[in-house]
């Protein structure tokens, strides 16, 4: 990464210390979501977080977004606890769901945190026309969100997000909703996004070949409670496209990553399986999120 | 990623031939209901000739319009002048009761005490019949000014115009609120960008049914006593001098003004909420 030669580079964007997250329950138990995660993320990372249902990786993004409050340990973004950071406008988000405003035009929804931000019109204007470029939609931006599809409409969020330039893209399951081929084309987006921008993106999925095909790093979590079961460096050669998937590497890095998933799961004897506990303690995640 | 061009859902192709094909749709749509309106009134005019029904029953919609045109701004009923003085009424405490309405509804939006308070009765309201306060109204605002009709109508109005709005201001969804929340924006900007824009197609849905309300609250109220030139006065005099065409006559004025109080809203969502889903369907 080019990036390494900036002197900043040493510091990292996001460093996690001993974080915990610990949820009431709606009959009165506790449960603890996350327990003990260290992270540091560098600048220009691309970090993956991928794990089962309910292992707490979007409760991680949204503690490291200061959406939740962590019940221990320490959130420093750019040297300053998260708060602070996302006071200074340091996070852009892009969630499951497209959250665009049906009253705004495709070019509005783009514009709505510069207006936030108080940037004069001419700048809004030409920030978005070229956000819109970068994600090669400037041919809609007097469109209505609901004039398009729904690839078109996470590209729109992901122009969005990145508008104000953040220190750190947050993305949580952005292509969820999506069909294959459509994900697989919103990766290649991405993967074409970051090299232009050199955002720090941490990214949470539970798409495999997704997390491997896109990252740097991928952070494998584990379930009951949420904890980091591995760490690993994807050294695929950049930049990725159809060829990448088709790679040796990249189908022993997709088996390896399976494996730490898998692995991780017959590893655990208090394990109660999966279905009607996990399904509870999603729950009570969404409730507390 | 151009292949998506070929996957736009709908009206990519501008406003132009979706505002021509609106058009259309909207002449096809009401015509099944012309039909039916016209043919009733065929209808109507042939059972009472062939019948020979009495015009204290049921007069015929000649004799109707004729007794309107007779007493429109002279003879013994003034009908344009009293229907000037309830449309009066009826615009004034709409406006009265929205706009008491939509400030409640923020304060019940913004404080969660407030709501838990004021939702219950704002329902509990609505099932009481508020007509029963008419002599009430009179008492307090006096029966002779037209303010005591359009207090009538005010309330009338103002419930559902409050529960609507304090449910449309709570009701953006909790990713739009995290987006917001991301942006380090401020809760009055949440309020301007987010929250107020999802209200309004809470807020027109409830005034539709708020603008016949108020009709309603005029009239009821005029019934009570007070100025003889209002509609209210006129079906009440007119019944008991059994010129019941003239009754009929108001009742066709009350209910005119009743359509074009709802197509004035009608007008007023085509202007301020065009992107809503229910306006957009029809370019589908």
């Amino acid at each position: 990464m080019t990036d390494l030669t900036q002197p900043s580079a040493d510091q990292p964007v996001v460093r996690l210390i001993g974080i915990g997250r610990v949820f009431a329950r709606r009959d009165g138990s506790r449960m603890t979501a996350l327990e003990g995660i260290d992270i540091d993320i560098r600048r220009g990372e691309f970090v993956s977080l991928i794990g089962p249902s309910g292992c707490g990786k979007s409760t991680l993004l949204r503690i490291i977004g200061d959406l939740i409050k962590p019940s221990s340990g320490d959130v420093v973004v750019n040297g300053k606890p998260a708060e602070r950071a996302r006071r200074d406008r340091d996070y852009g988000m892009v969630f499951q769901a497209p959250v665009l405003f049906d009253w705004r035009t495709v070019e509005d929804n783009v514009k709505l945190p510069l207006e936030i931000q108080g940037m004069d019109a001419a700048t809004r204007r030409a920030t978005a026309g070229r956000m819109l470029e970068l994600v090669e939609l400037e041919d809609f931006s007097h469109h209505y969100p609901w004039q398009l599809s729904g690839g078109m409409q996470q590209r729109v969020a992901i122009a969005r997000a990145l508008a104000f330039e953040p220190a750190i893209l947050l993305m949580d399951e952005p292509f969820g909703a999506l069909d294959e081929m459509t994900r697989e084309r919103m990766n290649s987006e991405v993967q074409r996004i970051w090299d232009r921008t050199k955002t720090t993106i941490v990214f949470v999925t539970h798409s495999i070949p997704e997390a491997v095909f896109m990252s740097s790093r991928v952070v494998v979590m584990s379930p009951r409670p949420g904890r980091i079961a591995k760490v690993m460096d994807i050294d695929l050669p950049r930049p990725r496209d159809e060829e990448t998937r088709e790679s040796e590497r990249y189908f022993e890095l997709v088996t390896e990553v399976r494996e730490a998933l898998r692995g991780r799961d017959a590893g655990h004897d208090d394990d109660d399986g999966e279905g009607p506990a996990s399904a509870r303690r999603l729950a009570s995640e969404g409730v507390a999120g | 990623m151009s292949a998506d061009v070929g996957t736009v859902a709908r009206g990519s192709l501008g406003s132009e031939p979706r505002q021509g094909r609106g058009t259309v749709r909207t002449v096809s749509e009401y015509a099944p209901a012309i039909v039916v309106f016209v043919g009733g009134i065929v209808a109507w005019e042939l059972i009472v000739s062939t019948l020979g029904l009495r015009a204290f029953i049921l007069p015929k919609p000649s004799a109707i319009v004729a007794a309107l045109a007779d007493n429109w701004s002279s003879g013994r009923f003034g009908l344009l002048a009293s229907w000037q003085a309830t449309t009066i009424e009826a615009v004034g405490g709409l406006v009265i009761g929205t706009l008491a309405a939509i400030a409640t509804a923020f304060l019940a939006a913004r404080w969660a005490t407030a709501r838990n308070a004021l939702i219950p009765l704002g329902v509990a309201a609505g099932a009481i019949p508020i007509i029963a306060f008419a002599p009430l109204m009179n008492n307090w605002f006096g029966a002779l000014s037209p303010l005591s009709k359009m207090m009538m109508a005010a309330v009338l109005v103002f419930f559902p115009i409050m529960v609507n709005v304090t449910r449309g201001l709570i009701a953006a969804e909790p990713a739009a609120l995290e987006l917001m929340r991301s942006y380090a924006a401020s809760e009055w900007t949440v309020l301007r960008k987010v929250r107020v824009p999802t209200a309004l197609p809470f807020f027109f849905t409830a005034l539709k049914v708020a603008t016949t309300l108020s009709l309603i609250g005029a009239i009821v109220g005029e019934y009570f006593g007070g100025s003889s030139l209002v509609l209210g006065r006129i079906i009440v005099q007119a019944s008991s001098a059994l010129r019941f065409d003239v009754t009929w006559a108001a009742v066709l004025l009350a209910a005119l003004t009743g359509i074009m109080f709802y197509f004035a809203v009608v007008v007023l969502e085509r202007i301020f909420i065009p992107w809503h889903a229910s306006l957009r369907a029809e370019e589908a």
